[in-house]
C-alpha cells in the first residue's frame, strides 16, 4: 500500500511530468514534420495536374513548337527527349554495367575499385550543370555548333555512374554459393559472371537502368548548352535538337500565355513519366526481394 | 552466341570423362576460354578506368576551359564582386554569396525537418504506414528540378510576394539584425524563396538517409533504454542520435552537395542579380543560375571562360563536400560492418 503510493507520488513529480510533455512536444512535431513533408508532394502535384491537364490534348503530341502566340504541341521536344534519352542509355548503360562488374565481381576488395567506388560516388551526385560545361569543352566547342549528340553525351555521363552503383550492388546481393558452385564445377569466371551472376541479378540491373532514365528524363542543366533547342521538328543528330526540359525552361520563363500553357502541359509529363519509372522500378526490385 | 558459348562450357564441363580423341580439341576449348575470361576481365577493369578518366577528364576539361578567366583575374577572381560584360570585368564573389546563402537556408530548415520525419518514421510511425510514407518522401527526391522551378516561378513566388514576405517585413521591421536580413520589397522571387525551394529539394534526401543509419542501430541499445524507463523521444535524443552521428552528418552533407548544385530550381526565381545585397528578400545568382542563364549568351572567350571557372568553383566546393560525406558514410559502414 505504501509502495503504490509512493509510485503515484514519482508519477506526478514535475520531472516526470517535465519529461511526458518533452516527449508529447517531440512526437507532435515529428507528426507535424511529416505532415509538412508530404504537404508539399501532395501541393506540387496537385499543382502540376491542375494547371497541366487543361492543355492536354492531342495536338500536344501531334504538333510541333509554336511560334509566340499560336497554338502548337510538343512534338519536336518529345522526339528529341526520346532520342537523346535513348542514345544517353545505349551509351552509358554497357559501361556502367562493366565497371559495376568489375567493382563486385574482379576487383571487389582491391585498390582500384575503392577509387572507383569513390570517384563514382562523387560522380553520382556530381552538379549536372558541371557535366553540361565539361561536354561543351569536349564536344560542343571542338565542333563548334551545338548538337543531338552532344546533348546524348551528356546525358550519358549522368547514366553511368547510376548503372555501375546500382549494378555494383545487385551483383553483391548475389549469394556466394552460387559462384562457388560455378567454379567447382570449372565454370571460367567470364562464364559464370555472365550466365549465373546477371541473371541473379537481371531484375536489379533493370531497376538501375530504370533509374538512370527516370533521373535523365528530367535533367535540364546539363541539355542547355549542348543540345540547346530546336523550333521544328529534327532527327538529325550533328544539330541542336529540342527536349522537353529545356523547351519548358524558356516557354516558362516566356511572356506568352501559349508558351506558358504548354510548359505546364510538358511539365506534367515530364513529372508522370519520371515517377512512373520509379515506381516501377521500386515495384521490380520489392517483387523480387519477396 | 549464346548458344555457342554453351556448348563451349559444355565441353569444358564434362572435364575428365571426355575420350583421348578430343582431347587436342579440349585444348583449344579451354584456351579459348582462358581467352575470353580475360578479355572479359580486361573490358569489366577498362570501364571501371573509364569511370574514373571521367573525373579527370571533367576536372581536366573545367580547368582547360577555365584558364584564360583565371590568368587574366588571379586568384581575385573569387573576391571580385563586379561582373561586367562590356568591360569584361568579372569576379566570382556575388555567386558564391548567393549559392553558400541559399544552400544555408536550405539545410537550416531540411535538416530538423528531415530529422524529425525520420524520428517519424523509424519510432513512431505504425508498420503499415511506414512504407508508404517513405516512398511518397523519396518520390519528392524523383521530382526533377524543374518541376520544382516552374513550380516556384507561378504558384510559390507569387504567394511568397503577397503573403509571406510583407508579413516578415512588417514583423521584423523594428528588430535589430533581422530587419536588415528581411528588409526591401517584396519581389517574391530573391535568394529567400530560393533557400526555400532548396530545403524541399533537399528534405528527402536527409530523411531517407537519416532514416536508414536509424534503423540500423541494434534494438539492443534501444531496448536498453526503454527498459531503464526512458520516453521515446530520450532514447531517440540520448541513444539513437549520438550512435548515428556520423551518418546523420554525412547524410547532410549529401543534401548539401545537391543543394550547392541544384539548378534550374533556382535558376527560376533567383533573379538573376549579379549583387550581393545584406537583405534575403533581394535578387541574387548562383554559380549554377549564372551558368545555366548566362552561357549560351556568353559573347567573348573571356566571358564564357569565366562562366567555366565558375563552374569549376563549383565543382570543387562539391567535390570537397561529398568527398567529406562519402568518408563520414564509409566510415560508418565499416562500423557496422563489424
Amino acid at each position: 500500500m505504501a509502495t503504490t503510493a509512493s509510485k503515484t507520488a514519482a508519477l506526478d513529480s514535475p520531472l516526470y511530468a517535465g519529461r511526458r510533455r518533452r516527449n508529447a512536444i517531440a512526437k507532435g512535431l515529428a507528426f507535424a514534420a511529416t505532415i509538412f513533408g508530404l504537404g508539399w508532394l501532395i501541393l506540387i502535384l496537385g499543382v502540376l495536374i491542375y494547371k497541366g491537364v487543361g492543355g492536354l490534348s492531342l495536338a500536344v503530341f501531334t504538333e510541333n513548337t509554336p511560334p509566340p502566340g499560336a497554338a502548337g504541341g510538343l512534338l519536336n521536344a518529345i522526339m528529341g527527349s526520346i532520342i537523346m534519352t535513348v542514345l544517353a542509355v545505349i551509351i552509358g548503360t554497357p559501361i556502367g554495367i562493366l565497371a559495376g562488374t568489375y567493382l563486385a565481381e574482379y576487383g571487389r576488395h582491391d585498390k582500384l575499385s575503392s577509387v572507383v567506388r569513390f570517384i563514382n560516388d562523387i560522380l553520382l551526385s556530381a552538379p549536372s550543370i558541371v557535366i553540361g560545361l565539361f561536354v561543351y569543352e569536349i564536344l560542343v566547342a571542338p565542333m563548334g555548333h551545338f548538337s543531338g549528340w552532344a546533348g546524348a553525351v551528356a546525358l550519358a555521363v549522368i547514366v553511368i555512374p547510376v548503372v555501375v552503383r546500382t549494378t555494383e550492388d545487385m551483383l553483391t546481393l548475389v549469394p556466394d554459393t552460387l559462384r562457388e558452385a560455378a567454379a567447382s564445377i570449372g565454370l571460367p569466371r567470364a562464364h559464370m559472371i555472365v550466365r549465373i551472376a546477371y541473371r541473379a541479378a537481371q531484375a536489379g540491373i533493370v531497376t538501375g537502368i530504370l533509374l538512370a532514365i527516370a533521373r535523365i528524363s528530367g535533367e535540364t542543366a546539363p541539355l542547355l548548352f549542348t543540345a540547346l533547342n530546336n523550333q521544328f521538328f529534327s532527327l538529325d543528330m550533328g544539330a541542336p535538337m529540342p527536349s522537353l526540359p529545356v523547351v519548358i525552361f524558356q516557354f516558362a520563363l516566356s511572356p506568352y500565355a501559349e508558351w506558358q500553357k504548354l510548359a505546364w502541359t510538358g511539365a506534367l509529363l515530364i513529372t508522370v513519366t519520371v515517377l512512373g519509372l520509379s515506381i516501377l522500378a521500386r515495384s521490380l526490385t520489392s517483387a523480387r526481394k519477396s | 552466341m549464346a548458344s555457342g558459348e554453351r556448348d563451349v562450357s559444355e565441353v569444358a564441363l564434362k572435364g575428365a570423362s571426355a575420350p583421348a580423341a578430343v582431347s587436342a580439341s579440349r585444348a583449344a576449348v579451354l584456351r579459348r576460354l582462358r581467352l575470353t575470361d580475360s578479355i572479359f576481365h580486361g573490358l569489366t577493369r577498362g570501364a571501371s578506368l573509364a569511370v574514373l578518366a571521367l573525373l579527370s577528364g571533367v576536372i581536366i576539361a573545367l580547368i582547360y576551359g577555365a584558364a584564360p578567366a583565371l590568368s587574366t583575374f588571379g586568384f581575385g577572381f573569387l573576391f571580385d564582386e563586379s561582373w561586367n560584360p562590356v568591360t569584361e570585368r568579372f569576379g566570382a564573389l556575388a555567386p558564391i554569396f548567393g549559392t553558400l546563402v541559399t544552400s544555408f537556408i536550405a539545410m537550416l530548415i531540411a535538416v530538423p525537418v528531415g530529422l524529425m520525419v525520420a524520428f517519424f518514421l523509424t519510432e513512431l510511425c505504425p508498420k503499415m504506414l511506414r512504407r508508404p510514407i517513405g516512398i511518397a518522401i523519396e518520390l519528392l527526391a524523383g521530382i526533377p528540378s524543374i518541376i520544382y522551378g516552374i513550380w516556384g516561378l507561378f504558384v510559390f513566388a507569387p504567394f511568397m510576394q503577397e503573403h509571406v514576405q510583407p508579413l516578415f517585413i512588417d514583423t521584423f521591421a523594428n528588430v535589430p539584425i533581422l530587419s536588415t536580413l528581411f528588409a526591401g520589397p517584396p519581389y517574391g522571387i530573391g535568394m529567400f524563396t530560393a533557400g526555400l525551394i532548396l530545403a524541399i529539394m533537399v528534405l528527402p534526401f536527409v530523411t531517407s538517409i537519416s532514416r536508414d543509419v536509424f534503423d540500423a542501430v541494434p534494438p539492443v541499445l534501444k531496448e536498453a533504454a526503454y527498459g531503464v524507463g526512458c520516453t521515446t523521444w530520450e532514447v531517440f535524443r540520448y541513444v539513437v542520435l549520438p550512435f548515428t552521428r556520423v551518418g546523420v552528418i554525412g547524410g547532410f552533407m549529401l543534401g548539401l552537395g545537391r543543394a550547392l548544385g541544384e539548378t534550374m530550381a533556382v535558376t527560376f526565381v533567383i533573379g538573376n542579380a549579379h549583387h550581393i545585397s545584406a537583405s534575403l528578400f533581394a535578387p541574387g545568382t548562383t554559380i549554377s543560375a549564372s551558368i545555366a542563364n548566362e552561357f549560351t549568351e556568353a559573347v567573348g572567350d573571356l566571358y564564357t571562360s569565366s562562366l567555366v571557372a565558375l563552374g569549376l568553383i563549383l565543382f570543387f566546393i562539391t567535390f570537397c563536400v561529398l568527398a567529406i560525406a562519402r568518408y563520414l558514410l564509409m566510415r560508418l559502414q565499416q562500423q557496422g560492418g563489424r
